[in-house]
């Protein structure tokens, strides 16, 4: 194939791997490495590297919309992006103890039982009352639907905290991920509204990617002509699922979110029992 | 319950750089790119191997120095390097405005992010 090819079917992936991660949250990842590895038989590394940037791109490229217009809270990600680092770099510092197969596995089987959690939750109420932790860490706030800005606050703060200790060291530990486990735990345990809780996570993912990206680009994973069209496709992607998610209902975003987290459950546990780790 | 939107200088502050930050990247990745494909269009790619450390990862006064001299990865790799900037200093400003809201709780979660943050790159950089 020619680089002239290759460059514009990448670039169309990285398109539609923008619209996805912004709508859903979890960033451009999920399309680019299948599509790298499977389809164009790239080396996983740099599938790796490429997948780093485009995350960092979904969140850059659709945060300033998310922001502005209200829909992330800069408090909750902060607070939560505490525990997402430091169990990021404990993840990562274990790699080497723990086989990537299992991890790979446990990883696959908790995104496809939270698929089926994430179908079930219909409302999207703060369906509790707050507690003196939500009020003096100020985790509520308006954000705006249909009928104008609704109020909502957070709930078990310190379980959404934990859960996210958790997934940032499970995802230090593959190098992917982080993104599924941030909307599962604003979304499942502190009960944010579902807009908020997608928003919420692209926001956080870009500066979880950035914490990597020291290493990615030391070891060579960023070929910068691979990446090049993978970012310039990602970028306009994101920004139109900004514009997608504005509009669209609840319902219709939370079964985008809930296939696109067992298909990814489905391809940890296939590549983690084809050693791809 | 102290209500969140009003938050209108931190979300302006954040909102704007990361359109700065995201429009500079993209247009030195655009650039370095058309450059690369007017070089490269009909030479055949090939990703199927890795070749740790080749000649792509550099430090950066390597890269800076080969987007200076023209060369067409360096540009596209000087684009990423900013790129990667934009969320750090997303986390950065965040302390900033934080700080004229005059809410020093979120001063203090959002530097010890940056602190974590400086830390896991610096610490893998090199």
């Amino acid at each position: 194939m020619s680089t002239l090819l290759f460059t514009i079917l990448v670039w169309l992936g990285g398109g539609t791997a923008g619209l996805l991660g912004s709508l859903t949250g979890l960033g451009g990842g999920v399309v680019i490495i299948p599509l790298l590895t499977l389809v164009f038989g790239v080396d996983i590394h740099y599938a790796l590297g490429a997948s780093l940037i485009s995350v960092i791109a979904t969140s850059s490229g659709a945060a300033s919309a998310y922001v502005r217009e209200g829909y992330s809270n800069v408090r909750i990600a902060m607070f939560l992006e505490i525990a997402t680092t430091i169990g990021a770099i404990v993840g990562a510092s274990l790699t080497a103890r723990l086989p990537p197969e299992i991890i790979a596995a446990i990883f696959g089987g908790v995104l496809i039982l939270s698929s089926y959690l994430t179908s079930r939750r219909r409302g999207d109420d703060s369906d509790c009352i707050p507690d003196r932790l939500t009020a003096k860490l100020r985790m509520s706030g308006t954000y705006p639907t249909g009928d104008g800005e609704k109020a909502y606050h957070a709930c078990n703060v310190l379980g959404g905290f934990g859960v996210m200790l958790i997934a940032g060291g499970l995802s230090g530990l593959l190098g992917i991920g982080s993104g599924a486990f941030k909307v599962l735990a604003m979304d499942q345990i502190m009960r944010l509204p579902f807009k908020v809780s997608t928003t919420t996570s692209n926001f956080m993912i870009g500066v979880t990617a950035a914490a990597s990206a020291g290493i990615y680009l030391g070891n060579g994973y960023v070929q910068p002509a691979l990446v090049m069209p993978v970012m310039l496709g990602v970028l306009p992607g994101s920004m139109l699922g900004s514009r997608v998610l504005r509009k669209w209902a609840v319902r219709p975003l939370r079964l985008v979110f809930t296939v696109t987290i067992l298909a990814m459950g489905i391809e940890m546990i296939y590549n983690g029992f084809t050693g791809r780790f | 319950m102290p209500q969140n939107r009003p938050d209108r200088t931190l979300e302006v502050i954040i909102g704007h750089t990361l359109r700065i930050g995201v429009i500079t990247a993209a247009t030195l990745v655009l650039a370095g790119g058309v450059y690369y494909l007017a070089e490269n269009a009909f030479a055949p790619v090939d990703y199927h191997t890795f070749h740790p450390a080749a000649k792509h990862s550099l430090d950066l006064s390597g890269i800076i120095r080969n987007a200076l001299a023209l060369n067409s990865l360096g540009i596209i790799q000087l684009g990423l390097l900013v790129l990667i900037a934009t969320p750090i200093l997303r986390v950065i400003l965040s302390v900033v405005a934080f700080a004229l809201e005059r809410d020093f709780l979120y001063v203090v979660v959002t530097a010890i992010v940056l602190m974590i943050l400086l830390y896991s790159i610096l610490a893998k950089g090199t």
